[in-house]
């Protein structure tokens, strides 16, 4: 990959003063009855990595959908580079990179021609797509699988071939809907070090995803998303800080004791939180709180102390949990 | 905007701005193209069908069967057999081609892979998707005639000189067909087998009552309606008065074409607004 500057074409075309990418304000989904996305408003600046973290049916792919220029809103604003998507659609979309949360490419074609089929949709020519082609096959790892089927490849190499393909008219932004759902713990880290590099190239990147770890790893700010509402807001440090303590004793007294148990535990720590499989002591100091718990005469069957996550951030705001 | 195209002054994309106006003004090109590549991977299948089965037919029909029917009877225009049924051959080649590129590849599309959504991120627009999807079949069945109107020249069955025409004019059917049938097929959600129903209860009974192998008029009245709402009769009719001066009121020529241009540019309207509802949820 080149390391474009900034000042790529169409950078600028936004909103010059602020900087700002995208910016949504109230906006609304609806089918129906049913409000898939319930006045949702944010928004960001170049080069930043945003995440939208919420679990499955939470309006996160909806608003994907809405900025990337492929679903009409129900209500409210909506900016990309400065342009609405529902009068702009073809203008939006020649500014972005999309990564579906399925998987949609051409099974029937090679693994090149995906990219220079893409390509050709931005009206971009074969002289320009050929070494871009196999540039991208390159950045993502793909080099020896370039003649190959696509139904050949492993779930992983789909995805990266995917971001691949999103990359082809060289966009300053990147919709990510679930990047690395489905991966195996290898291939999801691979596909991460791909996205870190772009992030460090300068590309807003816009994801979604159920993953705390993902969120953490990739996002510098994000938002919380709920039921089609915002919870919460800011970098992951932020928003633990704001509704976590800063350590987390997980204990586990077995399924039928967890309940009654979580009532003697009362005073310990910050807050408590009884799972069914679980009891969450939260704690700004992990350890002494378990050194309460021993002292009470609780024997834990597994004990673990641990830093607060995310997930940890969405139970507290919506008292569930975030993969279900 | 301040856009240029950087393209050719080192490795780069040309901005959106450019690739927004190329696609707003080339879209439905780009697609088909993108159609066109998908089918040059079944061009041994497609050769096949379009050379091995004009030459079965108008072997088995024109010359096995004509064998038996070949008595110079004048409802049939006074001409053999073989120039009697071959312009019908051609039209329903072309429909069943339709028949075929109008349906599975559509359901593929929205449903099985989902391919019609990777172009819809991009800049182009359901319209032109729908649009260079129909630009290729036509693309196919104007090849796939030409070669088929080859075959009939071969065995001597287009007498006249305006023979050539029924390239346009089963191509055209072909479209009147498929049109609204691909309108159908975007509608569908949920495979149920319905395409097996079409081929079998409305392509297989118009290919057999469509005034195809006798004429129309032998039918017994009361299903005569059949060729009449069929493009596959007013193709067929339209490429006999072509092929060999076909006499019939010159009013039912000019008939035939608007039904079949009414049939294509009503599929198309169909199809683009299904496209557009469809992709726009």
């Amino acid at each position: 990959m080149h390391n474009h500057a900034l000042t790529s074409s169409g950078m600028l075309t936004g909103d010059p003063q602020s900087g700002t990418v995208i910016s949504a304000a109230n906006l609304v989904k609806t089918y129906g009855d049913a409000a898939a996305v319930d006045g949702i408003s944010f928004s960001v600046p170049a080069g930043e990595s945003f995440g939208l973290l919420g679990p499955n049916g939470a309006g996160k792919s909806t608003t994907m959908k809405m900025i990337g220029g492929v679903t009409r809103r129900t209500a409210g604003q909506l900016s990309i580079m400065g342009l609405d998507p529902d009068t702009h659609g073809p203008e939006v979309r020649a500014h972005l990179g999309v990564v579906p949360q399925q998987d949609n490419l051409d099974e029937e074609l090679r693994v090149r021609d995906n990219l220079l089929v893409y390509g050709r949709y931005f009206g971009l020519p074969m002289s320009y797509l050929k070494p871009k082609a196999d540039e991208l096959l390159e950045f993502a790892q793909l080099t020896d699988k370039a003649r190959s089927k696509v139904d050949a490849l492993s779930g992983g190499m789909k995805r990266r071939l995917t971001i691949a393909r999103s990359l082809i008219n060289e966009p300053r932004i990147l919709l990510l809907d679930e990047p690395t759902t489905g991966l195996d713990p290898q291939a999801r880290h691979i596909l991460w070090d791909r996205l870190f590099r772009l992030k460090e190239q300068g590309v807003t990147l816009i994801l979604t995803t159920h993953y705390m770890d993902e969120a953490e790893q990739l996002c510098d700010r994000l938002i919380v998303v709920d039921k089609g509402r915002i919870m919460a807001e800011g970098s992951p440090a932020q928003l633990i800080r704001e509704h976590s303590t800063r350590e987390v004793v997980e204990l586990r007294f077995g399924s039928e004791r967890n309940a009654t148990i979580g009532a003697q535990l009362e005073g310990i720590g910050e807050r408590l939180e009884v799972l069914p499989d679980r009891v969450l002591v939260y704690a700004h100091d992990g350890e002494s709180a378990l050194e309460q718990v021993s002292a009470r005469g609780l024997r834990p069957l597994t004990s673990l102390v641990r830093r607060s996550s995310l997930e940890d951030v969405f139970l507290r705001l919506t008292g569930r949990s975030l993969v279900d | 905007m301040t856009e240029e195209s950087l393209v050719g002054a080192g490795r780069r994309a040309h901005g959106p701005a450019v690739a927004a106006a190329k696609a707003r003004r080339w879209g439905a090109f780009y697609y088909a193209e993108q159609v066109l590549r998908v089918m040059k991977g079944y061009t041994w299948s497609i050769l096949m069908y379009s050379v091995g089965q004009p030459v079965a037919y108008l072997f088995a029909m024109g010359v096995g069967l004509a064998s038996l029917v070949d008595t110079g009877n004048a409802a049939i225009g006074g001409v053999s057999y073989l120039v009697f049924i071959a312009p019908a051959l051609l039209v329903s080649a072309a429909v069943m081609t339709a028949a075929n590129e109008f349906t599975f590849p559509v359901m593929a599309g929205f449903k099985w892979r989902r391919t019609y959504f990777g172009p819809h991120a991009s800049p182009l627009t359901p319209g032109q998707i729908a649009a260079g999807h129909i630009m290729a079949v036509t693309l196919r069945l104007v090849l796939q005639s030409a070669l088929y109107f080859a075959a009939v020249v071969l065995f001597g069955a287009s007498p006249s000189e305006w023979g050539w025409a029924g390239i346009l004019v089963a191509t055209l059917t072909g479209l009147a067909f498929g049109l609204p049938l691909m309108a159908y097929s975007a509608s569908i959600t949920e495979d149920k087998g319905q395409f097996a129903l079409v081929m079998r209860f409305i392509v297989m009974p118009l290919f057999l009552f469509s005034g195809t192998f006798f004429p129309l008029d032998n039918l017994p009245p009361a299903v005569r309606w059949v060729g009449w709402i069929s493009p596959i009769w007013h193709g067929t009719e339209l490429g006999r008065v072509l092929s060999f001066g076909y006499g019939e009121p010159p009013l039912l020529t000019v008939l035939h074409v608007a039904v079949l241009a009414g049939m294509a540019v009503t599929g198309w309207v169909l199809t683009r607004r299904r496209f557009a509802l469809r992709m726009g949820q």
